[in-house]
């Protein structure tokens, strides 16, 4: 399988917490990975590192489309084509529709002067396209932080999907989500599928993973404890090893080589 | 688009009503100020037609307001990004002693010369201490709060000790075009001061709201975390604000100084407390994200205007700290307030 994202060896210590150790993940071209993991399992830390937020230490090496990548920033990152929807967080509650659409790569001249109806247009057309809000108490004018959760995460989502990322990682997309809107939010990693890109889903509810991911990995206290293709498991079965996972910190794969 | 195909549509007046409605709200707070301005102005008048029905208040008010309009309108950038300047009052004061050590150095040859220089070294001065400020504050991570009390000491400490605790005398700068230009009177009735202060309002207010610049300082101020993840540079952000408000207080000092023709060492004190009332008074909030130039453009002058109110109504100027002290405490309340329903 070709992959658009190596990464081999990463590490990463925080003073004298070790958040990851010796990992060796991997996205596939168009495929869809599942991250599952309790909370403190790394999953967090991986994201980070993957967006450039993060360095890894020594000795991790990171390759995008088989070539290394030596530096990467949270710039770098964005202009190779990895786009991440984090939680809530990631909105400017103060700000405008418009603002946070285009938060970080506002569409300016050369000047840097702003380009704000070219924007307050475009985010119109997500509106009624992407996101799909038919509301007409909600315009590109409107702040955010008088939204509900679904519409906060349509407009990440949105956001993540107008700057055409190859890989996209969302980081606990479901979380606060009515079943509705948890729905919505699914139809759209079908639609990463569909559209030919890559994504990396995680979560810690293994019911949201199952049924979109091509591939799920489980990452326990900073390792891979293994990984599963859709095809060699069922979903009782992937639930009945996790359970076992929680209890005994072991996991049993069909990948032995992957410990 | 949408807006190309409702212009050719006959526009319901419901939809009219709506339009205008948002615009209402969007620019609520920046209505009210003028309306607290206009009703403080009325009852002043009403308390001393004499006063203010003459030209003379409003001429004074145009040259003494610039000299902490001046520094408030850039230190609206600060605090919509999250921080606090405390220390513009001695950067006043610490731009002109940078000039005073040019100048002197070249009064004996080429006195004009001297000031032009001086000038310039009075703004480097200022650059650099407004970017000290904002690289303790980014790079140490030490809050700036605590910073700019800090270098405020500091850059005291630094004036006193250049130029020995003594004044200097500044009659040479009538000689230079700079006097005209900073504080003359345009066509022989408006301070200069004034108009560069709505030139500089309107600067600040077109980066602030119209360039990558400001759009980065609201994100830094309203989620610094989403900010970051999202590509902003935080750090280059926040300094550039410190530094503006370095230029601004050193460019102010220097307009007083000429104004009064004379370098005091105390040059900057007494402008802490109606400098940060304007930024709280305009709206701009102290949890960041939020604020506008225009506001704080208004509130200097209401500011200004309570002072000399007081007088002319026949009471104690003892009432004007009490006041400035109350409306910065009551504008951060009420910000309080309004975030908690807007959240």
């Amino acid at each position: 399988m070709e992959y658009v994202l190596q990464m081999k060896n990463i590490s990463k210590t925080f003073g004298e917490v070790a958040a990851l150790h010796h990992v060796n993940f991997e996205v596939g071209a168009n495929e869809i990975v599942g991250l599952l993991g309790d909370n403190g399992a790394g999953k967090s830390t991986l994201v980070k590192l993957i967006t450039g937020y993060h360095r890894p230490d020594p000795g991790g090496e990171i390759f995008w489309k088989q070539e290394r990548v030596s530096h990467l920033s949270v710039s770098k990152a964005r202009d190779l084509g990895i786009e991440v929807v984090y939680q809530e967080r990631a909105l400017a509650d103060l700000q405008s529709l418009w603002r946070n659409i285009f938060m970080g790569r506002e569409l300016s001249n050369r000047l840097g002067v702003l380009d704000q109806r070219g924007m307050v247009r475009e985010t119109r057309r997500l509106m009624s396209t992407a996101m799909g809000f038919t509301s007409s108490a909600v315009t590109p004018e409107s702040t955010v932080g008088t939204f509900s959760g679904g519409e906060r995460q349509g407009v990440a989502i949105t956001r993540a999907l107008y700057f055409e990322a190859e890989l996209i990682i969302l980081d606990e997309p479901t979380m606060g989500l009515s079943i509705s809107e948890t729905k919505k939010c699914l139809d759209f990693v079908d639609g990463i599928k569909q559209a030919g890109k890559s994504a990396i889903f995680i979560d810690h509810n293994i019911v949201h993973v199952y049924p979109v991911a091509d591939r799920i990995v489980v990452l326990d206290r900073g390792t891979i404890a293994g990984q599963f293709s859709k095809g060699e498991l069922k979903f009782d079965e992937l639930i009945d090893r996790l359970t076992h996972l929680a209890q005994t910190g072991q996991l049993e794969t069909n990948h032995p080589k992957e410990r | 688009m949408a807006s190309a195909n409702s212009t050719e549509r006959p526009i319901s007046p419901a939809k009219e009503r709506g339009k205008l409605a948002r615009l209402l709200r969007k620019y609520a707070l920046q209505i009210a100020i003028v309306f607290v301005a206009l009703l403080l102005w009325a009852f002043f008048f009403w308390r001393s037609p004499l006063t203010w029905g003459s030209y003379a208040i409003y001429n004074s008010l145009m040259s003494t307001t610039p000299y902490f309009a001046l520094m408030a309108i850039p230190l609206t950038l600060v605090v919509v990004a999250k921080e606090i300047d405390l220390s513009f009052g001695s950067i006043m004061a610490w731009g002109m002693a940078a000039f005073s050590l040019v100048f002197i150095a070249l009064r004996e040859t080429n006195p004009q010369l001297g000031v032009y220089l001086g000038f310039l070294a009075c703004l480097l001065a200022g650059l650099f201490a407004g970017w000290l400020n904002g690289f303790i504050v980014v790079k140490l991570g030490i809050p700036s709060l605590v910073t700019t009390i800090g270098t405020q000491f500091f850059w005291r400490g630094v004036v006193l000790v250049v130029t020995d605790g003594q004044g200097l005398g500044m009659t040479v700068v009538k000689d230079t075009i700079l006097y005209n230009l900073f504080v003359g009177r345009f066509l022989g009735v408006i301070p200069m001061q004034f108009l560069w202060t709505i030139a500089f309002g309107v600067i600040v207010w077109f980066f602030l709201n119209h360039h990558k610049f400001g759009a980065h300082v609201y994100l830094v101020g309203d989620n610094v975390d989403s900010a970051r993840l999202m590509g902003v540079d935080v750090e280059r952000t926040k300094i550039a604000t410190f530094a503006i408000v370095g230029v601004a207080a050193a460019f102010a000092g220097f307009v007083v100084s000429e104004q009064v023709l004379f370098l005091w060492p105390t040059l900057g004190d007494g402008y802490l407390l109606n400098t940060l009332a304007s930024v709280f008074l305009g709206g701009t909030s102290v949890f960041g994200g939020t604020g506008t130039v225009f506001g704080t453009f208004v509130a200097a002058f209401i500011i200004a205007i309570i002072n000399p109110g007081i007088v002319a109504a026949g009471w104690t100027a003892y009432w004007t700290q009490l006041i400035y002290g109350f409306i910065i405490v009551v504008s951060v309340a009420l910000q309080s307030i309004l975030r908690k329903r807007l959240i």
